[in-house]
């Protein structure tokens, strides 16, 4: 009885299972690990917003070597991410999808997720599964200080009934 | 490395790491801000699974790799961690990024996985970070002293 109990429990703690997420996170490892090994490339998903404002922008920040040089393989790398989404969709079946989440929800959180991930060295990709993988001091302070931040916001914008 | 970036078989490993990582990103739901807020509002923890399944992959190809004497093969670099100076912009830094990921439940990664997903309310994210990597750099640029330029790992 008390396993059932127990059972439900987790079962609540994950309403759409678990198995999924945890195959996504070991492609998302995995795709990180194929560029790493072939090329010793670190590949975060937001030094991408930089490099590509280098196409279009003299401001010299953004046009420093490692943005210049590094700007083409990551529009590639992003380019990969699209096309892997998508393929997904297509062999998956489920259909295309769209967000509920109001634009300005979208766009006020884009844009502080724009200033927070360059101020901060990276974002959940690069501090959060390939920093917290170098067992990253840095990366590790990062993480849970925007995993700390991120509940706190979500919790406070569902409290006060914003949704979705 | 100018040369090597070129090279077709560079950007086709590239691009097939990119596809593996999107289309992970996908089926983990990631690329969908609601089962992020539902994460972050502690109504499905499957999230954790993601994070920790992707650190478990690379933190063990990151030990094995950078133990070996072996250089990568397109580039010729050998392998390193992903370390990063700490400084306090790491956490003033990440204190904004949570605010954002909080209110938004997207990440960069994960939305440019859910354009993928036929996701086109998900461009006012993507507008938002480069407006915001915009200004902050915009706004560094205009208060950088040189004896602040650091040097940083090239990756990421």
């Amino acid at each position: 009885m008390s396993a059932l109990v127990s059972l439900l429990a987790l079962g609540e703690l994950f309403p759409r299972g678990t198995l999924p997420y945890l195959v996504g996170g070991l492609l998302v490892g995995l795709g990180a690990s194929v560029i790493y090994l072939s090329t010793g490339i670190i590949a975060g998903a937001s030094t991408f917003l930089e490099s590509t404002l280098s196409y279009v922008s003299s401001v010299e920040r953004f046009n420093r070597f490692k943005y210049v040089t590094s700007r083409g393989w990551r529009l590639v790398f992003t380019a990969g991410i699209v096309s892997g989404a998508a393929v997904y969709v297509l062999v998956s079946g489920s259909g295309l999808w769209t967000t509920d989440v109001q634009w300005w929800r979208l766009f006020g959180g884009g844009i502080l997720v724009g200033i927070g991930t360059r101020l901060g060295k990276g974002c959940t990709s690069g501090h959060g599964v390939c920093g917290v993988g170098s067992l990253s001091n840095t990366s590790l302070v990062n993480v849970a200080t925007f995993l700390v931040f991120a509940i706190g916001t979500a919790q406070l914008v569902q409290a006060v009934g914003v949704a979705p | 490395m100018s040369k090597t970036e070129r090279s077709s078989l560079f950007l086709a490993i590239i691009y097939l790491g990119g596809l593996i990582f999107g289309f992970g990103l996908a089926i983990s739901g990631m690329a969908k801000p609601e089962i992020v807020l539902d994460f972050l509002q502690f109504e499905d923890f499957g999230l954790l699974f993601v994070m920790g399944g992707a650190a478990v992959v690379t933190g063990i190809t990151f030990a094995v790799a950078t133990r070996s004497d072996r250089v990568a093969p397109l580039t010729g670099d050998t392998y390193k961690r992903r370390l990063k100076s700490f400084d306090r912009n790491v956490v003033i830094g990440g204190s904004i990024f949570g605010l954002g990921w909080g209110l938004s439940g997207i990440c960069p990664g994960a939305a440019y996985a859910s354009v993928g997903i036929g996701n086109y309310p998900i461009l006012w994210a993507i507008a938002g970070m480069f407006l915001g990597a915009y200004a902050q750099g915009y706004l560094r640029a205009l208060r950088s002293t040189p004896a602040e330029t650091v040097t940083e790992t090239p990756s990421d």
